[in-house]
């Protein structure tokens, strides 16, 4: 089982964003799959009257556009990835510099590379 | 005149856990608010990657102490999905028993926490008083009042017997009587109103456009909740989502407090359709694929992320807890509104911050 959703580019997010904020969806939050040396892999979760719509989008670097300027209240969890994952938005608005949840001394993205048990400290 | 900046917490009476806001304020008006927080975060969802995925229903449980049980019967009910597990109806119907104590106990104290920081301690203690039946039927039918522990995957693993649905319904009819003798308090004193109605208020344009979920959300008249999936046995069960319009702390209390009798009713509901059969299916083999799960919690819509790949431990476990979802209307609900006030719109969104510092 995998979930139905669009995949797009890295330069077509925002107008794909765009469109939904039209159709009249909530934004309801981004999940980060997977995020390494070789990229990453972000849902964007949407919902409308109680049915969910997805966008999946792959990135080749560290570096995804934000979509603050179309749901302003994505900046909590684009703040979010980028403490958690080391991406980084282009455009976020605040941006806290990867200080939501670490400290100055903790600059490793702990969720960043392979999950699982051999996964190493 | 330039604005000054007032720290807001962490540490601060009103609230239970710390939750930070920059102010700036200029003539005792907010102009603007940035929430920052970050204080307890446990990281749970990265327990996923050292704990499997059944053990994994003991650390959603801990997410939070006020929604627990709502946690884990999303999980549970993502895994079931990725499974092809069909919990037994009986099971179903329990869940929505004890997801609904949840919702009174939660709302319960949130509306104790309300009056208190309104300053109002008596009807804070009698709130609370009325909360602590509820919290005995918890630890009556499933032995812990806080983390209830009930929930498997492909079921419950507890279940009630004739004489406790009964003793049920006596006690949720003592809560009802409770509830409504303080109602006239809540909903119609001098002193309530006039430190809640017109503050914090919301547009339902802006409600959705920030996000905002469950009573924040209903409260500026968007019929939105998740029950209305029909999971668990909601679907079988009679109800609609209750609405208030003028998007002010004063409209959440009372979709709080409404929601209390409606609780009631889904229990009452539960009680009388139960069926006879299995608490529980077997389950075997390991979850594969990826799946989003979602519950009404108390506070709103909650959000699970699953990816699993056959093994034991899950690729990915993401979890978005309604008060996330409600933190950024804060920057929209606070500004313009006197420093004094701050408390009450905060508490008006029922920040739960062991949700959000999952």
């Amino acid at each position: 089982m995998t979930i139905t959703a669009d995949r797009i580019e890295s330069g077509e997010l925002c107008r794909a964003v765009a469109a939904l904020k039209e159709q009249g969806c909530r934004f309801v939050t981004i999940t980060c799959v997977r995020a390494d040396s070789a990229g990453a892999e972000l849902l964007y979760h949407f919902d409308r009257e109680l049915s969910l719509s997805h966008l999946r989008l792959t990135v080749s670097g560290d570096e995804v556009p934000s979509i603050c300027g179309i749901y302003a209240s994505a900046f909590l969890v684009e703040n979010e990835i980028q403490d958690q994952f080391g991406l980084r938005f282009i455009g976020l608005t605040p941006d806290y510099q990867r200080t939501l949840y670490l400290q100055g001394e903790d600059s490793a993205p702990p969720f960043r590379g392979p999950s699982g048990p051999d996964r190493g400290e | 005149m330039a604005g000054t900046v007032i720290p807001f917490g962490p540490q601060h009476p009103v609230l239970p856990e710390p939750l930070h806001l920059n102010l700036k304020i200029e003539d005792e008006i907010v102009i603007s608010a940035t929430p920052a927080f970050g204080y307890v975060h446990r990281g749970l969802e990265k327990l996923a990657d050292i704990r499997d995925f059944r053990q994994m229903i003991q650390v959603v449980e801990r997410v939070c102490g006020i929604c627990s049980m709502i946690h884990a019967l999303t999980y549970c009910q993502g895994l079931e999905s990725l499974m092809g597990v069909e919990p037994p109806p009986r099971a179903r119907f329990l869940r929505v028993i004890w997801s609904e104590l949840h919702r009174l106990h939660s709302h319960l104290l949130w509306l104790g926490l309300f009056a208190d920081a309104m300053g109002f301690e008596s009807l804070f203690m009698q709130l609370w008083k009325v909360r602590e039946r509820i919290m005995d039927m918890n630890e009556a039918t499933a032995g812990n009042r806080v983390i209830l522990s009930v929930n498997v995957i492909g079921g419950v693993r507890r279940d009630l017997d004739p004489g406790q649905t009964g003793w049920i319904l006596s006690e949720l009819a003592e809560v009802e009587k409770g509830i409504k003798a303080m109602g006239r308090t809540i909903l119609h004193d001098y002193t309530v109103q006039k430190r809640t109605r017109g503050k914090g208020v919301l547009s339902r344009e802006q409600a959705l456009e920030l996000g905002c979920v469950g009573p924040m959300l209903r409260s500026c008249g968007v019929a939105q909740d998740m029950r209305l999936l029909g999971y668990a046995a909601y679907g079988e069960l009679d109800f609609a989502p209750v609405v208030e319009r003028d998007g002010d702390c004063y409209a959440r209390c009372r979709v709080r407090f409404a929601e209390l009798g409606q609780s009631i009713d889904l229990i009452r509901q539960s009680i009388g359709k139960l069926p006879a059969g299995d608490i529980s299916v077997p389950v075997k083999g390991r979850p594969e694929g990826e799946i989003v799960a979602r519950a009404e919690q108390p506070r709103g819509e909650c959000l699970y992320y699953i990816k699993a790949n056959g093994g034991k431990f899950l690729d990915r476990l993401r979890i978005r807890t309604p008060t996330f979802a409600n933190i950024p209307a804060l920057t929209v609900m606070l500004p313009g509104i006197e420093l004094a006030d701050v408390p009450v719109v905060l508490l008006s969104i029922d920040p739960c911050v062991s949700c959000t510092e999952r």
